[in-house]
């Protein structure tokens, strides 16, 4: 049994905007997502600022707030999108005992979710009340009077990487198959291309995929920013994001959620639901290489690629342009670049490809399935985002990123990328869909 | 074509009965208890001071010379299960990477690997001195941190706490190139896990894969969450062998471990051409869930009861014919209870005659290991024809029937069932059956 799989709703939260018509209009008109950090006091950490989701307020979206008051950054991202992207799609989240005919029983959840931002207050007083500096120990008797006397159980139950699926549950009544999982950059994308397996293959009707995240917290920027994988243009946040260009000096952290409505053919055409795309092509694979690089030759990136070209059953013409994962450090896009040129071959130069990490960071666990919605909505409106920034490409890096501006084109077919810390790769084909 | 089957070839275990799958399993068998009083650090000013530690090890006898610098990019929860993978592949007969790079007969494109992992805290320890620099008059001071105190940490400090790494770690090792995952998903990690990589094989993603997960709970931060959630036992700290009583009338609350388990899953006629051990069938895997507006424990028995009925309908088989049922039972008991009613209302009239083997008595509460450790105890069983007995279990709580063994029994095990649910209302259930040669 192998049924279609297609998109019937999209929704995202994300620092350019809080819905997908709002990301979309952003990414058309060059706007961007950076700003000076006012999570907590950076104003000293080698990189100051990030992109923020701005302007947002749960309270005002989910019916029932309180259900949902102690949860993370990511959790209350993931809670907007999957409204959005519910309602689209015609799920009922509002009601008891909802009417949309859906069976909940068949209707699964598959998240790519991080953890809460943990207490720093806590984290870091109850250290300082504890170190001896002498000795070098904890006094364990100061440390844990200090985290008691501050730390609190709904906090730290919500810094788990299970509670923004649990919180999707609660909102959507899903009962069928719930997963989540964290693979670094690339955990939504492989959240969805699993989603798309088990609809696949008969295990739900629906799945409500995604991926939730914050780490613009003082650990989650810390321990970037030692790794040397941020951008320190903190006195330029606007262009600091510069994907393939010879001036990029590292990523920029970001926030989000994001959520697509997979569904079975057979299930959205008895609903008469309206279809997005569909997605083809799923491919997973491991550099087995270092946790700290990628694969020179870019073996894993290139294996996931053709995995999923041939999961799709398309040719390499078949594709019309390329979302790549584009974080705007030294060393991926040079990869990147690389993976594409060995599995496109002299077709590489042809195929657009492009960034939209430029304008809204890079949104972590969330990121791949942000992205995968700026591919639909480029499959619908024939419109390929850009790659903002790009003013002195490298010379090294020579296919066709899009720079600086929307490009018009008719597009049918699109591979979406995402490659993760400790050498995960996950690359996904979306299609225009047709009967 | 015959659809494809997957059977488990092998298993490596790292718990606090011991490193080893023999030490887990004998453990178990013979009735020992590896919960004591914690070690790691001084738990005092904690409720619960408590654990299943793992007893002492050198990460260095466990990978290739050329690996051992990259060991101290690991943190424990990494370690374990880079332990018990090592096990896993050395028992399996296979050859990887990490065993003779000159004679691999693993496929690494062919290869996956699923683990369940935990959110992983890091250790206090080690950054303290960068936290102490950034203080001002005794208080912390972020400007000072981002100035002076970050510079001071370990430049790679991030790459050994992600998730993440536990499969990557083992990868890299073993060179396994094809699919990898890492399930979050709380208690229930590892039942994923395993029936994630169970299913790539059955869709030709992969030939073989290595399933489980890795969880050291015994980091400070993360024994004071569990106290304050209240899930931890209070009142037992000087008795920690008899401290977790699941579905005991005395239940008093969970005890939490550290460890690792991995089962190396492979399809049935690769594993049968190479002549490889069988020890026991994927028969069938599911999950779901209760949406519970509390959170942290089960608003009722809902979700797990689909995750065992999927389950069992994918093994084609009724709760019937079952053998045994290795379930979550963490020792607190308004879970336990609910438990016991989804148990009991599946089972209908066998629940008088299908045991019920609860181990967390004897090993602690693994986390994202937990689900992992069940499985390999259900393919001992199925293996040696053994349940063991219900360690600290005298008298039920009310409104349990399960059938729980006072001794350890002999018993012919064609199906057995391992379920389980975590906080945040994830449930899961997988089925493992005897191999037989014809297909179920």
């Amino acid at each position: 049994m192998s049924e279609r799989v297609v998109i019937t709703g999209m929704g995202v939260v994300c620092p350019i905007g809080n819905s997908v018509a709002e990301m979309w209009e952003g990414l058309m008109t060059g706007r961007h997502g950076m700003n000076q950090n006012t999570l907590f006091d950076a104003s000293a950490y080698p990189t100051t600022f990030d992109a923020e989701v701005k302007n947002y307020d749960l309270s005002k979206i989910v019916k029932n707030p309180a259900l949902h008051a102690h949860g993370n950054r990511g959790t209350a991202f993931v809670l907007g999108a999957a409204v959005e992207a519910c309602r689209q799609a015609g799920i009922d989240t509002e009601t008891e005992s909802p009417s949309d005919g859906l069976d909940r029983s068949r209707m699964g959840i598959y998240l790519g979710a991080g953890e809460g931002a943990m207490d720093s207050e806590a984290f870091f007083s109850a250290i300082v009340d504890a170190w001896n500096s002498q000795t070098h120990e904890m006094d364990w008797a100061a440390w844990a009077e200090t985290t008691f006397r501050i730390m609190t159980a709904e906090h730290e139950l919500e810094q788990e990487t299970n509670m923004p699926a649990a919180h999707l549950a609660v909102l959507t009544g899903a009962r069928g198959i719930l997963r989540s999982c964290l693979t670094a950059c690339a955990a939504s994308t492989q959240a969805v291309g699993e989603a798309v397996m088990l609809v696949r293959s008969g295990q739900a009707d629906v799945m409500v995929a995604g991926g939730a995240h914050s780490m613009i917290h003082p650990l989650g920027l810390m321990g970037f920013n030692r790794l040397t994988a941020l951008s320190t243009r903190n006195d330029d946040p606007a262009t600091a994001s510069r994907p393939f260009s010879a001036s990029r000096d590292g990523f920029i952290l970001g926030e989000g959620g994001a959520v697509v409505i997979l569904e079975s053919l057979t299930s959205a055409r008895k609903r008469g639901a309206a279809i997005l795309a569909e997605i083809t092509g799923f491919g997973s694979s491991s550099d087995a290489f270092r946790v700290t690089d990628m694969h020179e030759e870019a073996r894993g990136a290139v294996q996931a690629i053709r995995a999923a070209l041939k999961d799709a059953g398309v040719t390499l013409c078949d594709i019309d342009y390329i979302s790549t994962h584009g974080t705007s450090t030294v060393e991926n896009d040079s990869i990147e670049t690389l993976a594409i040129k060995t599995v496109f071959g002299e077709y590489a130069r042809k195929v657009p490809c492009s960034s939209p990490k430029s304008q809204f960071g890079h949104l972590i666990g969330a990121t791949g399935c942000a992205e995968l919605i700026t591919c639909v909505m480029a499959i619908q409106e024939n419109i390929l985002p850009a790659t903002m920034n790009l003013h002195d490409p490298d010379p090294a890096l020579d296919l066709d990123y899009v720079p600086n501006k929307p490009r018009k084109k008719k597009i049918d077919t699109v591979l979406k990328e995402s490659f993760g810390f400790g050498g995960q790769n996950n690359v996904l084909v979306i299609r225009r869909f047709s009967e | 074509m015959a659809a494809r089957r997957v059977v488990i070839t092998s298993v490596g275990a790292v718990s606090p009965l011991g490193l080893g799958s023999e030490a887990f399993w004998s453990g178990l068998i013979q009735g020992r208890c590896g919960i004591g009083p914690i070690r790691s650090f001084d738990p005092v000013k904690l409720p619960c001071r408590i654990a299943g530690e793992v007893s002492e090890y050198k990460i260095r006898d466990y990978v290739p010379k050329s690996y051992r610098k990259a060991t101290k990019l690991m943190c424990r929860d990494i370690e374990l299960a880079v332990i018990a993978a090592d096990e896993a592949v050395r028992s399996s007969g296979l050859v990887s990477k990490a065993i003779d790079p000159e004679h691999v007969t693993l496929r690494p494109e062919r290869t996956a690997i699923d683990f369940g992992s935990g959110i992983i805290s890091c250790e206090l320890p080690e950054i303290a001195p960068s936290v102490v620099l950034s203080a001002v008059d005794g208080r912390f001071d972020m400007k000072k941190w981002g100035r002076e105190g970050l510079q001071t940490v370990t430049p790679l400090w991030l790459l050994k706490y992600l998730p993440n790494m536990l499969p990557c770690h083992v990868g890299i090792l073993h060179d396994i190139q094809g699919p990898s995952n890492t399930i979050t998903c709380g208690e229930v990690s590892s039942h994923i896990a395993v029936t994630e990589a169970a299913e790539m094989i059955l869709r030709d993603s992969a030939d073989a894969a290595l399933a489980g997960g890795g969880e050291a709970k015994i980091n400070p931060l993360l024994m004071v969450r569990q106290c304050l959630l209240k899930r931890a036992v209070f009142t037992d700290n000087d008795d920690p062998q008899h401290a977790c009583r699941p579905f005991d009338a005395s239940a008093a609350g969970a005890v939490f471990g550290e460890g690792a388990g991995v089962l190396l899953l492979e399809e049935y006629e690769q594993a049968k051409a190479r002549g490889a051990p069988m020890l026991a069938e994927f028969a069938g895997g599911a999950s779901s869930c209760t949406p519970t507006e509390a959170y942290v424990h089960m608003k009722d028995g809902s979700g797990l009861k689909i995750a065992i009925e999927q389950a069992l309908r994918q093994a084609h088989i009724d709760a019937a014919d079952l053998d045994l049922i290795i379930p979550h039972g963490t020792g607190i008991a308004r879970d336990d209870r609910v438990e016991a009613a989804v148990l009991q209302e599946v089972l209908g009239g066998a629940v008088e005659k299908v045991p019920v083997w609860p181990i967390k008595a004897q090993v602690g509460h693994l986390g994202a290991a937990a689900g992992a450790m069940d499985l390999i105890a259900a393919v001992g069983a199925i293996r040696h024809g053994t349940i063991g007995a219900a360690y600290n279990f005298r008298s039920p709580a009310d409104g349990c029937r399960l059938h729980f063994l006072k001794e350890p029994a002999q018993k012919k095990i064609r199906h057995v069932l391992c379920c389980g649910y975590s906080y945040g209302g994830q449930t899961a259930a997988v089925v493992l059956r005897k191999v037989s040669e014809a297909s179920q």
